[in-house]
């Protein structure tokens, strides 16, 4: 028994009585299970929404990212700034047309839009995809908290054992209600503890900011800036647009919108948002302090960096408080994605071979999936080698496909036809596996420009996506007029 | 006031293309590196410009209202 289990403990257990306290009062069905009842204020919507941001990965990754790296971390906030900026004139018309045919899940807004149940399957299984290696490394880093910061007492093993068993437990009663509940405890917390983390230590190191970044640059020449090669400008802004474009193409951020009660809602969020990233400052802080005070850490091991610092610097207890933090940050994006993930197999794979189901079969099937989904995740964390790593850097990838189909279903006229979003979706997703799996880069071209060569190669998945989409539909559009015109 | 909309562009082209002007360590602002000081600075006036065009876009009083 050491000082920081105690706080370990209590963060497991106050997670698994707010997220139980959140069904009082409703009966859960289908709509107030995944999408709660559409009825949140600014504040929930808000709370899930910065819940998706401040996962594990941002947390220990994002330090990470400073400690191993330097300035090629910033991208993180500038790109999740111009996500905020373009959902304010994209999310409300998804929302409106969510609630107008009562959607459930992101590929219910494919099938709806391009009338094809076959899209929606398509959809639903990108989604999956990409949502289980994620869940995955919500695990993986919640194993990885609390052997740290309990010290070794608790083993990785054993905490992601009890970690899936209590958010699963959470999200079967609770559904989205429990990530609301949970989530206001993480944001309360993570909020303190970052935001002192990032000015404590610098201070407590180096006197201060100014003082920090002036020894770091005096240390390593250029850390503080985009190197000129490398994840240089043309890496960044690549980067950047790329994933600011695919933000909210993930399934679980998607279906938060539909929880929202108004579209006001979704654009006050657009005003708070981008203030709420600025947190992800003093995670920066943390990192840049541990670079030059625990040096030596390399490859995966960067993302220890902020918890080997909080060893070395403050006492057993107060690391349990930090570890107990971090667990908030793993359950809370963790329960979002294991709902999603079985309200996408319930509904749109279930459905799509049974669809004389109702709203009721639907809703059982997706919250008895909601164990076995965790099981696979489990499984995968513990035994997973190399695939899962790579299905993780894919992901979001993946899902950042479903962006042009998505964004042409929303103009008026529609371009798009259903043959070409599967096609497009297709491609991409196809194009985003073989480069992937092959290592291939702009680099290994050696004969373009360098500032080509630094280039997201995801940029390609994307453009072939496009390309397919537009010319399949054109192509579908011009077959199918004579025949209409016959028809008439 | 439908045109004020347009200044959604702004933190685009600050964020992705002003890097480009702006990639240097010194001098650093309140601490920070200039670069990361410029990114910071254009995060808070996105939240200001967002809030400037939801203070004037007529589809929030709208439903407000009903």
């Amino acid at each position: 028994m050491n000082g920081a289990l105690p706080f370990i403990a209590a963060a497991a257990l106050l997670a698994l009585v707010l997220g139980f306290l959140a069904r009082r009062g409703k009966d859960m069905n289908l709509e107030q299970w995944t999408v709660g009842g559409r009825g949140f204020g600014a504040i929930f919507v808000f709370l899930l929404l910065a819940g998706e941001i401040y996962t594990t990965f941002t947390f220990l990754g994002g330090s990470g990212y400073a400690y191993g790296k330097g300035a090629p971390a910033y991208y993180i906030l500038a790109y999740g700034t111009l996500a905020y900026v373009l959902s304010y004139f994209m999310l409300p018309p998804i929302w409106r047309y969510a609630k107008d045919n009562r959607l459930y899940s992101q590929s219910d807004f494919f099938v709806r839009k391009y009338d094809s149940p076959a899209l929606g399957v398509l959809v639903a299984l990108v989604d999956i995809v990409a949502l289980v290696p994620y869940l995955v490394l919500q695990f993986k880093g919640l194993g990885i908290i609390v052997e740290i910061a309990g010290y070794g007492a608790i083993s990785s093993t054993v905490a992601i054992w009890i970690g899936a068993i209590i958010v699963a437990a959470y999200v079967m009663v609770s559904g989205v209600h429990g990530s609301a509940w949970t989530s206001v405890a993480k944001d309360t917390m993570i909020l303190a503890i970052v935001i002192f983390l990032g000015l404590y230590l610098p201070i407590h190191y180096y006197g201060g900011l100014a003082q920090m970044f002036t020894a770091i640059e005096q240390a390593k020449p250029g850390f503080t800036v985009l190197p000129p090669r490398g994840e240089s400008l043309w890496w960044y802004a690549s980067t950047v647009l790329l994933t600011g474009l695919g933000f909210f193409m993930w399934p679980h951020t998607f279906g938060s919108i539909y929880t929202a009660k108004n579209a006001t809602v979704i654009r006050k969020n657009a005003i708070l948002l981008p203030l709420y990233q600025l947190i992800l400052l003093f995670v920066f802080f943390v990192g840049f302090a541990a670079c030059l005070q625990v040096p030596g850490l390399t490859g995966s091991n960067i993302d220890l960096a902020l918890f080997k610092l909080s060893v070395k610097t403050f006492d057993p207890w107060f690391v349990g408080v930090i570890g107990a933090t971090g667990i908030f940050t793993a359950l809370v994006p963790g329960s979002m994605i294991l709902m999603t993930a079985a309200t996408l197999i319930a509904n749109n794979l279930y459905r799509a071979v049974n669809p004389s189901a109702d709203d009721r079969q639907v809703s059982n099937i997706a919250k008895l999936l909601v164990p076995l989904v965790a099981l696979v995740a489990v499984f995968f964390t513990l035994k997973g080698g190399e695939t899962i790593v790579a299905l993780l850097l894919m992901g979001y990838s993946f899902v950042t496909q479903l962006f042009p189909v998505l964004v042409l279903s929303l103009a008026h006229r529609n371009i798009a036809t259903r043959e070409g979003a599967a096609a497009g979706i297709i491609v991409g997703v196809a194009t985003v596996a073989v480069v992937s799996l092959t290592g291939v880069n702009f680099h290994k071209l050696a004969w373009l420009p360098a500032e080509i060569q630094d280039l997201n190669i995801g940029i390609v998945a994307l453009a072939a996506n496009f390309v397919v989409l537009i010319v399949v539909s054109l192509a579908m559009r011009a077959s199918a007029a004579p025949a209409q015109a016959a028809a008439e | 006031m439908r045109g004020i909309r347009w200044l959604a562009v702004v933190p685009y082209l600050a964020l992705l293309v002003g890097p480009f002007f702006v990639n240097r360590a010194t001098p650093l602002i309140l601490g920070l590196p200039f670069l990361l000081a410029w990114i910071v600075a254009w995060i808070l006036i996105s939240s200001l410009i967002m809030a400037v065009i939801y203070a004037v876009d007529p589809a929030n009083r709208e439903e407000q209202e009903t």
